[in-house]
């Protein structure tokens, strides 16, 4: 019985089918699914807890300042202490607040931050599932999410979440626009070969940019780079991050649509925050940043460069581990500080230990396609805290001009002039 | 009946049953926004119908649902951009104040 | 990929889906009818899954979901409807909107039960990959001429709208 579970499951991970979809049978492409949204819900977790940490970190460095220094070595458990206290505060329910859609808001806004990564790829074989409709699938689950934004700001019973809710959806719907029109210019790309069909699903994308030997980004010089342009813009105001987070940093000044929110319910709009970050990212990498590929696929190709690159998870794990052991060598020496420095060096040694297991072979081959997109995927979190530490808030009337009265006419253009690249090239 | 494998049937009985509802909220609520989600209900009533059919006789059934979706966003936008404005004047969403033609 | 538990599946999504048109009726606060009504939306984008009709699913969780109902929202939300949630909520002549609404589920009934003989007997093998792409082609091919026409009524709609919307036209 364990015996055939065993090959079962080994039958089912060497055997390349697609995604738990396409399983052998029904009950086990529902097990597969459910350890893939396990994986999932885990990595989503490390990675939001890892994002708090680097934001802080990395705006105190950009403002010259050191950040959380204290409650672990370099502030590495400020993010569980944050947890911690989120999840022990009281939680408040205002006296005249409509109970059930208070109840319901961060619900909602969490469980659409969270479904749109069925349809992350992360890998030609690793998606919970790869539906026909990907792209749209995307969409559309960010679309309710404004739905929830809405709510909390209505349910709280006062002005300023209200005014908050209502700019905040006034800014998503705009910019849902212009992203939606980049993303067509995207899959419009997909459609330029001899069959001369696109297709919407998120692997199908990556695989057309696998086919035409070009990241979508850099075809069509520079229509590909304009749209890509676009829906980075628009994925940060449609995130309300800053430069475009005037209804959230109204809660600095005023209030913002979760000013009403306290402990657990807080954390979760926080939580789903960072996964609409995490999820747009996805998109743009997917879209046009060529998902799983490795760069370079064409001009450094062979089996030299496919060693080198195959080499490179496991040595940016081993340059991390040893960040930490430099660290741990410049902690002070203050007998207080042993703990600190013990567990700073204990913490190099997992990473150094994670590392050389990415250069076995087997894992190596594995982790490869992963490894490429959350590497893509971090490089858009580093960009997104970057903009926090560097550019001024745009006022709302501006933020409306600019969404509806530059991005749209540009993102028109640009799809009009892919459609008409595509036909004669 | 309740058992059997589902047919083109069973669709068309749950269209017919939102339709239903549709109707009985536009004749029998005063809220003027409660009225135009019931019309929304209706649309989409006639939505499920056209999907369900089109299982039968080709894709035209879904060309024309796309339709029909975005004539409601035309319908709804204009319709609430009505309510606004009588809402401006009258200071009520009460379908039975508006009984003078100019007011 | 074969259909799962289509029985299960399609007597829950109905069921949501009565069950939000339901509340839409009878809720006081706008609020709650609005909700309900996207439950109703979000069942009907399932249904339409389960016909194999991928895009009109997508089209409707963007649009209708996504979009109309964030929409009526804003309205509620800015003609805030304290005071009439203490008002009388059915109107006068609920009786009859009852009894016409009977009349018509009972013509309902009629056309199902005499009109099922005219239905084909065998459902169209639709592949579900190129499902879009063969919408696409029907929309810009056959049906171009509406496709445009559309196009003018929102622009028509959009206008319209804000020209109501004004404080002052």
């Amino acid at each position: 019985m364990l015996a055939s579970m065993f090959d079962g499951i080994k039958a089912y991970l060497f055997s390349g089918k697609s995604t738990p979809g396409q399983a052998d049978s029904i009950p086990a492409s529902l097990f597969w699914a459910l350890v893939y949204i396990l994986l999932i819900f885990l990595g989503l977790s490390i990675a939001v807890i890892a994002m708090n940490w680097l934001e802080r970190k990395i705006l105190a460095h950009m403002q010259v300042r050191l950040g959380p220094m204290r409650v672990g070595p370099h502030g590495l458990l400020q993010p569980i202490a944050d947890a911690l206290k989120l999840l022990i505060k009281e939680d408040i329910t205002p006296a005249a607040a409509d109970k059930w859609v208070f109840w319901l808001a961060p619900l909602m806004v969490v469980i659409t931050a969270f479904t749109v990564f069925i349809v992350v790829p992360f890998g030609p074989a690793h998606a919970v599932t790869d539906m026909n409709i990907g792209i749209l699938f995307m969409l559309g689950v960010s679309s309710l999410s404004v739905l929830g934004i809405v709510m909390a700001g209505w349910a709280s019973n006062s002005h300023y979440p209200l005014m908050g809710a209502l700019r905040s959806s006034a800014q998503m719907v705009s910019y849902e626009i212009a992203m939606g029109l980049a993303v067509v210019s995207a899959v419009l790309m997909t459609s330029l070969n001899d069959k001369g069909t696109g297709t919407l699903s998120m692997i199908g994308i990556v695989q057309a940019q696998a086919a035409q030997h070009v990241w979508f980004v850099f075809k069509f010089f520079p229509l590909g780079l304009i749209a890509f342009f676009i829906f980075a813009v628009a994925m940060v105001a449609e995130t309300n991050r800053a430069p475009f987070d005037l209804p959230e940093a109204e809660s600095e000044l005023t209030a913002g649509f979760h000013t009403e929110y306290s402990g657990f319910r807080w954390s979760l709009f926080f939580l789903a925050e960072y996964s609409a970050m995490i999820a747009v990212s996805s998109i743009a990498v997917t879209l046009w940043l060529g998902g799983w590929l490795r760069p370079f696929t064409d001009w450094l190709s062979g089996d030299t460069w496919d060693m080198v690159f195959a080499l490179i998870p496991g040595l940016s794990l081993l340059f991390l581990a040893g960040m930490c052991f430099y660290s741990t060598t410049r902690m002070p020496k203050h007998p207080s500080f042993r703990i600190q420095t013990a567990g700073l060096a204990g913490f190099g040694v997992v990473l150094a230990a994670a590392g050389v297991l990415l250069f076995v072979p087997p894992v190596r081959a594995w982790v490869q396609d992963i490894f490429w997109f959350s590497a893509k995927v971090a490089v858009f979190m580093y960009l997104y805290i970057w903009y926090r530490g560097t550019f001024p808030r745009y006022r709302f009337d501006q933020l409306m001009k600019v969404g509806w009265k530059i991005l749209l006419p540009i993102g028109i253009g640009v799809l009009v002039l892919t459609a008409i690249a595509g036909v004669f090239f | 009946m309740l058992m059997a494998p589902i047919g083109t049937i069973h669709y068309l009985v749950v269209a017919a049953a939102l339709f239903i509802l549709g109707v009985i909220g536009v004749l029998t609520r005063r809220n003027v926004v409660i009225v135009l989600m019931s019309i929304e209900l209706i649309l989409n009533a006639v939505n499920l119908n056209l999907v369900a059919f089109s299982r039968l006789w080709g894709l035209h059934g879904q060309v024309f649902a796309v339709f029909v979706i975005t004539d409601a966003a035309a319908e709804a936008a204009v319709g609430l951009g009505i309510l606004i404005a009588f809402f401006r004047n009258k200071e009520t969403v009460n379908v039975d104040e508006v009984n003078l033609m100019k007011w | 990929m074969q259909p799962v538990a289509t029985t299960f599946f399609f007597y829950m999504l109905s069921g949501l889906a009565i069950l939000g048109g339901v509340l839409v009726i009878t809720r006081k606060n706008a609020v709650h009818s609005a909700l309900a009504l996207i439950l109703s939306l979000l069942a009907l984008a399932g249904l339409y899954l389960m016909l194999y009709a991928p895009f009109v699913a997508g089209v409707q969780i963007i649009l209708y979901a996504g979009g109309i109902m964030v929409l009526f929202l804003f309205v509620i939300m800015l003609v805030n409807l304290e005071r009439s949630q203490k008002e009388e909520q059915f109107n006068q002549q609920w009786i009859a909107g009852l009894l016409a609404a009977a009349a018509l589920g009972a013509l309902f009934i009629a056309i199902y039960v005499k009109g099922q003989k005219l239905f084909p007997q065998r459902i169209l093998q639709m592949p579900e990959e190129s499902n879009t792409q063969q919408v696409a082609v029907l929309l810009y091919g056959n049906y171009m001429f509406s496709f445009e026409i559309a196009s003018l009524l929102l622009l028509v709609a959009i206008i319209g709208a804000v020209v109501m919307a004004k404080k002052r036209i």
